[in-house]
């Protein structure tokens, strides 16, 4: 029998089967079924729909990824792989490969550093120059401005192959963009527009909740703002003042987050940066995760406190570094003075590695060891949860557990800035000792008011935010689980709208980026030195604006790219 | 983006936040083992950079050139001793075209002069005189007449006369084209919103066409600055900047830190009652390296009318006088 007439949730088929062997163990007679809810249909999956024979599955409206059926006879279900239940989360997955293929990735790297080499001899030779490369002929005595591995690797590895990178798009990045095309003609030192400009799909875009559109509500706010308020304040927070509309924008995220207070500044990167040297000092320590973001680095350098940095949501690690520390204090000058305070700065989501942080672990550890918990929901907020409210509510935490909670206007919100939130002290003491409410400037009363207002439709006060919540969990449900079937490797949790897809081969990654482009996909690659060297990767953002067909059809083209360049490296089962 | 045309530069950087710039310029270039040699009176944000570098900074006295190189032959005296380390050695000159503390003006011409004799790079920073001094107002080396391919480096913050968001870096490809990879607040950052970037174009093209706005700026800023030292006249009141700078210092005179404190806080307020607003200069005072003088800023600008700057300067004047006659505390 098939099951022609009936269309099936193929995400969390795993979770079905343990759902219905739980079912048909309790034989849950008693208990409504309600109506089904049809989404897709995938009749290639006939392992599954045999094993699954004579069962007739329905959607469960209480929990999306989960089917209940009706058993028609009394089979039961053979298939008993490792599943989820319900109620548990994604796992993190990191799926590591054979040892052969990284000693490859590092001949990869050796050879592509040899052309560098040759290049560089081409250069000294001056048969290959360029005035971009070379130093002001009245400084060329002056000690050379760059001496390192890393001005190498950008001068000579990087500038040839930068097309795939730094793409200038003229229209806005919502689910389709597009992209100006540019030709060099001295190997990417400088680049010419063609005049042509190419539609692609978008997905290198943080446009979770598809708030990056130039119409709608928001954008109309915006331009109303710039006719009463100008574009600019022109001066910092305390010196000519701010805009009243922010105070109104503070309200509106303590309250979205549900905690007392928060205050908005306008860059993201520098709320990390500057912010973290007014709530700790020497005598405190940081420990951190090891795959945080640059702009959390700095601000714990800046803070001038030693840090500890613990594995990538390792909780054994944390704790040992936790108790090591509150046993032996700082052993600076061999005093052994007790740390003032401890702070542990973690991510809701790692946006190279598309991981969760284990929240409620990291949480009933601060609270064991009485420490402070810093947590970056740059890439969360309005991402997870059911209400869109980031990882505190994906994993039902209590908000006033993190004691600060960061997070941006970026992604999720279509505007630019960010946000720290948490009790009225602490939002009181950044107003008074943050460097950035002093010495540079405040929100421009466009982006307060598309922040303000892509937030009132995510709390549901004026539009359906909650549609876009869906769509963005069921888009990303659905083109992860595609994506593993097809053989790719992805690294993060299932539940994770940043897609970490490994590529591994430097040249391999540039020659990505350049056939996504051609198939009219703009997709975004990076490679060292923002992830370690054997591990290079395209990193895909999927959204809210993103329609089943444009996500079949960047499959589709993914799926033969990766047949033609063979990056289809996972040996994984996936059901 | 226009902005290596308006500068007649090879390539221009584009950050999206005035603080980020210059904190995240500086320490793509200098590290660990080089030196960079700062004026005391440069801004918080060149500070924050120059304490990311982690370089070894020599701080000399505000504007005085002679300390300056005195500092630079202490460091070729080292470097005669030991050329290898001398060989690998970066050193940088970090200076501000305006100075945000003080509203007086570099020596230029006297730093250039430095920077040949002793092989050190210079980085200006012209947030407060990009779109301020010079004829057409491109800033400091067009008012000293320095060609600016000579400057290794210009920072400056769109936040200020363009009245937009952000910052670039300007110079040449050489150099500048290094934090596309190297500056965190680039590569790590979110770019600037179209809309903001839209309006700095669009302003770089009127203050091109426009220059008879600078002019009237420069008339402006005149006006205030003599208008100010008059109308401050008899008081303890002082007026600090250049007569150039269309923000002017006004700091009070007194041995008591606390009294000063008050005394400026109620010009502030005084004038406030009156409907002119000005503000007290806000500093981290525990965070600077060296405590900046407190004081209040009155700036102008060249829309200004000149009625507008004469009711302004009686306003002020009858405010300090009041100020001033009020017993202390």
């Amino acid at each position: 029998m098939r099951y022609e007439d009936m269309d099936l949730v193929l995400y969390g088929v795993d979770s079905m089967f343990n759902f219905v062997e739980k079912y048909l163990e309790n034989r849950l007679g008693s208990k409504e079924i309600p109506e089904a809810v049809i989404k897709y249909v995938d009749l290639e999956e006939d392992r599954n729909i045999l094993t699954l024979k004579n069962i007739k599955f329905e959607k469960n409206d209480a929990n999306n990824n989960i089917a209940i059926g009706k058993q028609k006879n009394n089979k039961s279900i053979s298939n008993k792989e490792a599943i989820s239940s319900p109620d548990q989360k994604s796992l993190n997955e990191f799926p590591q490969i054979a040892w052969w293929i990284v000693v490859w990735i590092y001949l990869a790297w050796a050879l592509l550093n040899l052309k560098g080499y040759f290049k560089v001899a081409m250069h000294k030779l001056g048969i290959m120059k360029h005035s971009a490369n070379e130093e002001y002929f009245k400084q060329k005595d002056f000690v050379p401005l760059y001496s390192s591995f890393e001005s190498f690797y950008t001068r000579f590895l990087y500038m040839c192959r930068r097309d795939v990178f730094e793409r200038p798009i003229c229209s806005s990045p919502s689910a389709k963009t597009t992209i100006l095309e540019r030709m060099t003609k001295d190997n990417g030192w400088t680049f010419q527009f063609t005049g042509r400009k190419i539609d692609v799909i978008n997905v290198g875009s943080y446009n979770y909740l598809g708030f990056a559109e130039n119409h709608g509500p928001c954008a109309q706010a915006a331009a109303n703002a710039i006719e009463t308020q100008g574009i600019a304040p022109c001066s910092s927070s305390l010196e000519g003042g701010q805009y009243h509309t922010q105070k109104e924008l503070e309200n509106l995220v303590a309250e979205f987050l549900c905690v007392d207070a928060a205050i908005c500044f306008s860059m993201g990167f520098a709320t990390n940066s500057w912010n973290i040297l007014c709530l700790v000092d020497k005598d405190c320590l940081i420990v951190s995760d090891e795959k945080n973001h640059a702009s959390l680095i700095l601000g714990c350098r800046l803070s001038k406190c030693p840090i500890k940095v613990f594995k990538h949501n390792d909780m054994k690690d944390l704790e040992k570094i936790l108790r090591e520390a509150i046993l032996y204090g700082n052993r600076k000058d061999k005093k052994y003075r007790p740390y003032k305070k401890i702070l542990i700065v973690v991510e809701g989501i790692y946006s190279m590695e598309g991981s969760i942080c284990p929240l409620p672990e990291i949480i009933a550890l601060k609270k064991k060891y009485n420490c402070y918990l810093y947590l970056d929901e740059a890439h969360s907020i309005g991402a997870l949860g059911k209400n869109g409210r980031g990882v505190v509510e994906y994993w039902s935490c209590n908000p006033k557990d993190v004691d600060i909670m960061m997070g941006t206007f970026t992604k999720s919100f279509g505007g630019v800035g960010g946000y720290i939130s948490g009790s009225k002290t602490l939002i009181a003491h950044l107003r008074k000792r943050s460097p950035l409410v002093r010495y540079s400037q405040s929100l421009t009363p466009a982006t307060i008011q598309q922040v303000y207002q892509s937030m009132r439709i995510i709390m549901g006060k004026d539009g359906n935010g909650q549609k876009r919540i869906c769509q963005l969990a069921e888009n990303v449900r659905y083109f992860r689980r595609k994506m593993k079937k097809m053989g790719f490797v992805l690294y993060g949790s299932d539940d994770s709208p940043v897609v970490p897809m490994l590529i591994y081969f430097p040249e391999h990654l540039i020659n990505w980026g350049r056939e996504t482009l051609k198939h009219k996909i703009g997709c975004v690659v990076v490679s060292y030195p923002a992830t370690s060297m054997i591990e290079a990767r395209a990193r895909i953002c999927i959204s809210a604006a993103h329609t089943k067909e444009m996500l079949d059809t960047v499959l589709q083209e993914f799926s033969q790219i990766g047949d033609e360049m063979g990056l289809k490296f996972s040996y994984a089962v996936v059901n | 983006m226009p902005f290596f045309n308006m500068i007649s530069c090879e390539e221009a950087v584009l950050y999206s936040y005035g603080f980020a710039t210059i904190a995240s310029a500086i320490p793509a270039y200098a590290k660990r083992g080089d030196v960079i040699f700062a004026d005391k009176g440069v801004n918080f944000a060149i500070q924050k950079g120059l304490q990311a570098s982690r370089s070894r900074i020599e701080w000399f006295e505000h504007n005085d050139v002679e300390d300056l190189e005195r500092l630079l032959e202490i460091q070729a005296e080292k470097d005669r001793k030991n050329p290898k380390i001398a060989a690998k050695t970066r050193r940088f000159m970090v200076v501000e075209g305006l100075y945000t503390k003080t509203a007086d003006l570099c020596p230029l011409p006297q730093l250039m002069a430095l920077k040949w004799k002793y092989k050190v790079r210079i980085f200006i920073d012209e947030s407060y005189s990009f779109g301020v001094v010079g004829k057409t107002g491109r800033g400091v080396t067009e008012h000293f007449g320095v060609d600016v391919i000579d400057v290794d480096m210009i920072m400056a913050s769109l936040e200020n006369s363009i009245a937009s968001t952000g910052g670039f870096c300007v110079g040449r490809s050489y150099i500048v084209g290094h934090q596309r990879l190297s500056g965190l607040g680039y590569c790590f950052s979110a770019s600037l919103p179209p809309l903001l970037a839209t309006a700095a174009s669009e302003a770089l093209r009127i203050m091109k066409e426009e220059p008879e706005r600078f002019t009237r700026l420069r008339a402006n800023a005149k006006s205030f600055h003599l208008g100010l030292k008059r109308a401050l006249e008899g008081t303890h009141f002082q007026v600090q900047g250049s007569e150039l700078s269309p923000m002017q210092h006004v700091i009070y005179e007194h041995p008591d830190p606390k009294v000063v404190d008050h005394k400026l806080d109620m010009l502030v307020d005084e004038l406030y009652n009156r409907s002119i607003l000005i503000t007290r200069s806000r500093y981290l005072d525990k965070e600077e390296a060296f405590p900046p003088a407190q004081s209040d800023k009155v700036m102008t600008n060249s829309e200004m009318s000149e009625e507008e700057v004469v009711i302004a300067l009686s306003e002020i004047q009858q405010a300090a006088q009041k100020v001033d006659a009020t017993l202390d505390e």
